[in-house]
């Protein structure tokens, strides 16, 4: 049996264990049909055109987590940012972990998606965000079918909350090969503003697939900035689906930091639906070996005046592959709309790879909207230059490569974060220099 | 100090270099003069072992140590520095960041632990000083943005902070205004002694006015062609290169 008739079989086991109201039940009979449908995406897909999945659906996957694993929080302490205060919500194998976890219900919602989509009180919320800003593509359509956990924040208005959130995904490897579909809704109302980290972490060698899905909505005047820390390890593909529907004067960020894993595939959506939004996309890719990172973004405005902001930086090794597809669409409506998009790539191997394609469908004559992508190697004057002042080779590549990445790593407003990647970044590139000076 | 014997070196299979011979010994100012493509640029790249040029024949000995088969930070390491005709713009790398990686990492070839962050802040004020660099300046992405004056400026300034046992001044002198010349060629004067030696590369009399040369040597065609005192530039300066060239030629 293969993975999706797999999926589909236990579909009808899943909806009777979960108890749940008509709503969500709808939902997700909606969903497994647009999956049974549709399938998993292939290359003959024009957004799946560089990213293939075929070695990863071949896996042997459990498509439930059967029991509770525990993990110290010492054994794990390294993937928190645990030099400031946060709230964190903990999964392990798809299980809610208490012990791991600081959530809270005083004057916020940071609790979990299981309560949410079955406790009353949270009803009204749910009937308006659940599934209404992901898309019917289907591996979202599969984690909206299979959807029972993962985070769940609400904001309620005029609330600057003070602590970052942190969502993490363990997965120990207690099954031969697991599959998981975390799905997070936050909700952020009028003014507004959070901080959120989300991390997928497998412990073992075992292969994980995550097929995860967030949902993002900012109402008028909320600030959301969200950062995505990507280093799994090289047995663990994640399949990311954000979606961002932002309401006027919103302003959402989202940086994601793709270190790793065997096989990673972003696909990153904003949705303007109101004036004077500002939306900013930015990430860095630093992979080698045999990893693969996609980056597949849409930004669509549809109203007047808003603005855009992408910025994606990539270096990639050895056999790494790379693939960078930005979309943005302006709406006939959309005018005065600020769109920029640019995706810089340097390759530091012969048999490294980058697709990169930047994709603009403009139907209102009064916008502003540029786009460039470059792909290069690292400076050979600028290396000499380097090192004529003592700097060795790796530590001179290192020093250029943190360079090329810095734009995207000013803008982190956290500094633990930044600290964190900048630590992450040295590692990846073997040197032992302190860049942040 | 340094001594180079029968050096011969080429890019892409093209000689550039034919044959030079040059000693500097500690505490002399060498200037290297002579017209465009005669090699002078490259003598200096290659003394700072940049990898495109392949040494084909003769030796390079620093200190008594062959030289020629070192990597370019190995060289710095050990004292050499090349104060770059066309300083390179590095975008996202502070002056100060720069320097402190340079200075650390040459410690660190010596076995030396990194020099402690107050000692560094000292060190950095104390050179900005001295070459009148304004401490914003530091701050600012490596050469990005600078103005010619400002670029050279922020290289006698890392000659500054490394303190190298040989300076190698590649026409240090072109791009800057006669104030800026001044404070170049002041900051080197203060940080010559017994103990170190300067190379200027320079097509003009005008920077051998502040920095006064021990030795002129001539450059021609790959090889050096005539040599004298200081004189030498000022003969250099008033006739150009053609009867040089005509010497050789005949």
């Amino acid at each position: 049996m293969d993975l999706k008739e797999k999926l589909t079989a236990s579909f009808l086991a899943f909806e009777n264990q979960v108890d749940t109201d008509t709503y969500v039940h709808d939902v997700r009979n909606e969903a497994i049909k647009i999956f049974e449908e549709k399938g998993f995406p292939t290359k003959k897909e024009e957004a799946w055109k560089y990213t293939s999945l075929n070695s990863v659906l071949k896996e042997d996957y459990s498509v439930f987590p059967k029991k509770e694993n525990a993990i110290e929080y010492n054994d794990v302490k390294k993937y928190f940012i645990h030099d400031i205060d946060t709230f964190n919500v903990v999964f392990i194998d798809g299980k809610y972990s208490s012990h791991l976890s600081q959530t809270t219900h005083d004057g916020l919602d940071v609790c979990l998606m299981s309560s949410a989509l079955t406790k009353p009180k949270y009803r009204l919320i749910i009937e308006n965000y659940f599934n209404k800003a992901a898309t019917k593509d289907s591996l979202p359509s599969l984690n909206t079918a299979f959807s029972s956990e993962g985070a769940y924040i609400h904001i309620p208005k005029n609330k600057l909350v003070q602590k970052p959130i942190q969502i993490i995904y363990f997965s120990t490897g207690n099954e031969a090969a697991t599959m998981l579909q975390p799905r997070n809704l936050i909700v952020v109302d009028e003014n507004s503003h959070v901080q959120i980290i989300e991390r997928h972490q497998s412990l073992t060698d075992n292969p994980v697939l995550t097929n995860s899905v967030t949902e993002i909505f900012t109402n008028k005047r909320a600030i959301v900035d969200y950062y995505k820390i990507q280093n799994d390890n090289q047995s663990a593909t994640l399949i990311d689906n954000t979606f961002i529907k932002q309401k006027q004067e919103s302003v959402a960020s989202v940086h994601t930091f793709a270190f790793g894993g065997k096989l990673v595939r972003n696909n990153l959506n904003f949705y303007q639906t109101g004036e004077r939004i500002e939306s900013t996309l930015k990430g860095v890719t630093i992979i080698g070996d045999k990893q693969h990172v996609d980056h597949n973004t849409l930004v669509h405005h549809i109203e007047p005046n808003c603005e855009s902001h992408q910025d994606y930086k990539g270096i990639f090794g050895e056999n790494s592959t790379g693939v960078f597809n930005g979309k943005i669409i302006v709406e006939k409506e959309a005018q005065k709309t600020n769109a920029f998009q640019a995706n810089n790539n340097i390759l530091i191997s012969d048999k490294a790879t980058i697709n990169t394609k930047p994709q603009l469908e403009i139907f209102a004559d009064d916008v502003k909207c540029s786009h460039g992508c470059t792909i290069g190697q690292l400076d050979e004057s600028a290396m000499f230059y380097m090192r004529s002042r003592g700097i060795p080779e790796k530590e001179a590549k290192a020093l250029l490569m943190y360079a090329f990445s810095n734009n995207v790593l000013s803008s982190v407003k956290i500094p633990e974060i930044k600290q964190r990647i900048t630590k992450i970044i040295a590692n990846k590139l073997g040197v032992n220099i302190g860049f942040d000076l | 100090m340094l001594k180079i014997e029968n050096l011969h070196a080429s890019v892409e299979d093209k000689a550039i270099l034919r044959g030079i011979n040059l000693e500097v010994k500690a505490g002399e100012v060498h200037a290297i003069m002579g017209p465009n493509g005669s090699g002078k640029s490259t003598l200096a790249s290659v003394i700072a072992g940049k990898e495109e040029y392949e040494v084909t024949e003769g030796d390079i000995t620093f200190n008594g140590e062959d030289i020629h088969e070192l990597a370019a930070e190995e060289r710095a390491h050990k004292g050499v520095f090349l104060s770059f005709q066309y300083p390179v713009e590095i975008p996202g790398v502070s002056v100060t960041n720069f320097m402190k990686t340079a200075i650390n990492e040459t410690r660190k070839a010596k076995g030396l632990e990194d020099m402690p962050a107050k000692d560094m802040l000292k060190l950095i004020r104390e050179k900005s000083e001295l070459l009148e660099i304004d401490r914003k300046f530091l701050s600012r992405s490596l050469n990005e943005g600078f103005s010619g004056g400002e670029k050279k400026r922020n290289e006698i300034f890392q000659m500054a902070m490394l303190e190298p046992k040989l300076a190698i001044l590649d026409e240090t002198d072109s791009g800057l205004d006669i104030d800026a010349l001044r404070i170049v060629a002041n900051g080197v004067n203060k940080l010559k002694s017994k103990d170190n030696a300067v190379i200027v590369i320079t097509h003009y009399q005008r920077l051998l006015d502040y920095i006064v040369p021990d030795f002129v040597h001539v450059l021609y065609n790959g090889r050096i062609v005539k040599s004298g005192g200081k004189e030498l530039a000022h003969e250099l300066e008033e006739k150009g290169y053609d009867w040089i060239k005509e010497e050789v030629n005949a």
